[in-house]
C-alpha cells in the first residue's frame, strides 16, 4: 500500500485529516432549465439541472398522489483519465438511484401530484466523492427551480487512509485507502438520506468517520446557503 | 399597525415559532415553521408567509391566465397555460348546453395556436384545470405582444393596489393584460410596446430590490424622452 500520509499527518495534496477540498458553488447556470447549479468539489466539476415539474412519460408511471423524480447521474466521456464509454454503466445506474433516494425526502412531492421532476447531474471532471458533490449540486438546482422543499440536502464523505479516519477523500485516497463513507444529510431536520460504506471500519472508527462526515456536510451546507443567497439576495447576509 | 418582521430565507430555514393561523410556503414541525422556498419571509402577528422568488406556476381557482390552444378533441380544447398541468376548455361552455359535435366545429371558435385569456373554473389535485372564457375581457387575443415573465414576479408587476401596472400603462400608453401564469399581453402602439417590454424585463430581473416603481418610472420616462428628441 502506498503512503498517503506524511510524518506530520498531512495528505498527498497537503490537507490535514479533517480538511475539505476547496469548494465552489454557483446557482442558475443554465438558462433553459427550470433550475440549475454548478459545483467544483476539489477537482470534481459537476453541473446539475432540473426540468419540471412536467407530464410523466410513460403515462403509467404517474402517481396520482405525488410527483415522481427521475434522476440521471452521468459522467461525460472526458471526465476520467481514460475515455469513459458514454453509455450508462452499472455504477452510474446505482448512483442515479441513490441520489434520487437522497433527494426524495427533502422534496414535498405531494405538492405536485401527477407530475415528474427531472434531475440531471452531469460530471464534467471527476475526482473522488462525486456522488456527494452530485447530491449537493442537485439540491441547489431544486431550490433554484422553486420546488417546495423541506430542507436542502448536503453531501460529504469521510474515509480511512493509512489506518486513520479522514474527511473528504479524493480519487487516489479512495482507491488506495482502506474505507470510504459517503454521507448526505438534511441539515435542519437532522436526518440522514444517504449512507454507504465501502471498505471496513471498526465500530469506533465508524462513529468517528460518521461524525467527521457530518461536520463536513454542515460546512457544505453553509456554502450551499451562501451560493443561494448570492444569487437571490445579492450576497446580502440576511 | 403591528410590526412586520422580514428576512430572506432558503428551504429548510426557520421562519418563525409559535401559533400562526394562516401560513403559505412553509411547513410545520410542532410549533416551528420552516420555509419551503427561496424567498422573503414575512412574520405578522397571527400569520406568516414566504414570498417565493422563483418557481413554477401552480393553477388556482379564479386565476386569470393566458394560454395557447395546443390541441382539441370533439368536446374540448387543450390549452398550454405555462404550468405542469394543461388547461381544458369544454366546448359546452363556449357553444352552450346544446353543443353537438356533429353541428358545431371547434376550430371555428379557436384554432390551434390561438392565444386566449381565460379564467380557472375548477382545479384540484386530482383533476387538470378547467377553464372558462365567458366573462368580460376573456376570450381570444387578437392583437398585441406576449411577454413571458417569471410567474412569481406577477405580484410585483401589478404592484400595491395596481400601482406598478398603472405606471407602466400611463407611460407607455399601452394596455396590459397580466395572466397569473406569467404571460403578459401588451397592446398599443409599437413604441409603447417596446418600452413596456423593457419595463417588464426590468421587473423580472430585479424584482427583489426596493424602490422598484421609482426605477421603472425612470426607465419609462427616459425612453419617452428619447422618442421626442
Amino acid at each position: 500500500m502506498s503512503n498517503l500520509l506524511n510524518s506530520k499527518n498531512r495528505r498527498l495534496d497537503g490537507r490535514k485529516l479533517d480538511e475539505l477540498r476547496p469548494i465552489k458553488m454557483e446557482v442558475g447556470v443554465i438558462d433553459n432549465a427550470n433550475g440549475s447549479s454548478y459545483i467544483e468539489f476539489g477537482r470534481n466539476k459537476i453541473i446539475a439541472a432540473i426540468y419540471g415539474p412536467k407530464d410523466v412519460h410513460p403515462k403509467h408511471k404517474t402517481k396520482t398522489e405525488s410527483a415522481i423524480i427521475k434522476c440521471r447521474y452521468h459522467m461525460t466521456p472526458f471526465s476520467t483519465g481514460t475515455r469513459k464509454n458514454p453509455a450508462p454503466s452499472r455504477r452510474e445506474t446505482e448512483i442515479s438511484k441513490i441520489i434520487r433516494e437522497a433527494l426524495e425526502p427533502a422534496i414535498v412531492l405531494t405538492d405536485y401530484p401527477r407530475t415528474a421532476i427531472h434531475v440531471y447531474i452531469e460530471v464534467l471532471q471527476s475526482d473522488g466523492g462525486s456522488r456527494c458533490a452530485g447530491v449537493t449540486a442537485a439540491s441547489l438546482a431544486l431550490a433554484d427551480a422553486g420546488i417546495n422543499m423541506r430542507d436542502l440536502t448536503a453531501g460529504c464523505a469521510a474515509g480511512k487512509i493509512n489506518g486513520k479516519v479522514a474527511l473528504d477523500l479524493d480519487e487516489v485516497e479512495d482507491m488506495e485507502g482502506d474505507a470510504d463513507l459517503p454521507l448526505a444529510i438534511l441539515p435542519n431536520l437532522e436526518k440522514v438520506t444517504l449512507l454507504q460504506l465501502d471498505g471496513d471500519f471498526s465500530r469506533k472508527e465508524f462513529i468517528e468517520a460518521f461524525k467527521l462526515a457530518k461536520e463536513g456536510c454542515l460546512k457544505v451546507y453553509d456554502m450551499q446557503r451562501n451560493a443561494l443567497k448570492d444569487k437571490y439576495f445579492g450576497s446580502k447576509d440576511a | 399597525m403591528s410590526e412586520i418582521k422580514r428576512k430572506y430565507v432558503i428551504p429548510g430555514e426557520l421562519v418563525g415559532k409559535g401559533n400562526y393561523n394562516r401560513t403559505s410556503n412553509v411547513y410545520q414541525i410542532e410549533d416551528k415553521f420552516y420555509s419551503t422556498r427561496v424567498g422573503m419571509a414575512e412574520v405578522f402577528n397571527d400569520s406568516l408567509r414566504v414570498i417565493p422568488l422563483t418557481g413554477p406556476y401552480i393553477p388556482r381557482v379564479d386565476d386569470l391566465v393566458i394560454g395557447k390552444i395546443i390541441d382539441y378533441s370533439a368536446f374540448a380544447w387543450e390549452i398550454d397555460i405555462n404550468s405542469c398541468f394543461s388547461g381544458f376548455l369544454l366546448a359546452q361552455s363556449v357553444f352552450g348546453r346544446d353543443y353537438s359535435p356533429a353541428r358545431d366545429s371547434l376550430t371555428k371558435k379557436f384554432a390551434l395556436g390561438d392565444l386566449v385569456t381565460a379564467k380557472i373554473l375548477a382545479f384540484d389535485r386530482t383533476r387538470d384545470p378547467l377553464l372558462s372564457v365567458s366573462g368580460p375581457g376573456l376570450g381570444r387575443i387578437n392583437r398585441g405582444e406576449v411577454v413571458l415573465i417569471s410567474p412569481t414576479k406577477v405580484p410585483r408587476v401589478i404592484g400595491k393596489k395596481g400601482a406598478m401596472i398603472k405606471t407602466i400603462e400611463n407611460y407607455s400608453k399601452c394596455r396590459l393584460t397580466i395572466g397569473q401564469n406569467g404571460l403578459v399581453v401588451i397592446s398599443g402602439n409599437p413604441e409603447g410596446i417596446v418600452s413596456a417590454k423593457s419595463a417588464l424585463n426590468l421587473i423580472d430581473h430585479e424584482a427583489h430590490i426596493a424602490d422598484l416603481t421609482q426605477k421603472v418610472q425612470d426607465l419609462l420616462s427616459e425612453s419617452s424622452k428619447g422618442k421626442k428628441e
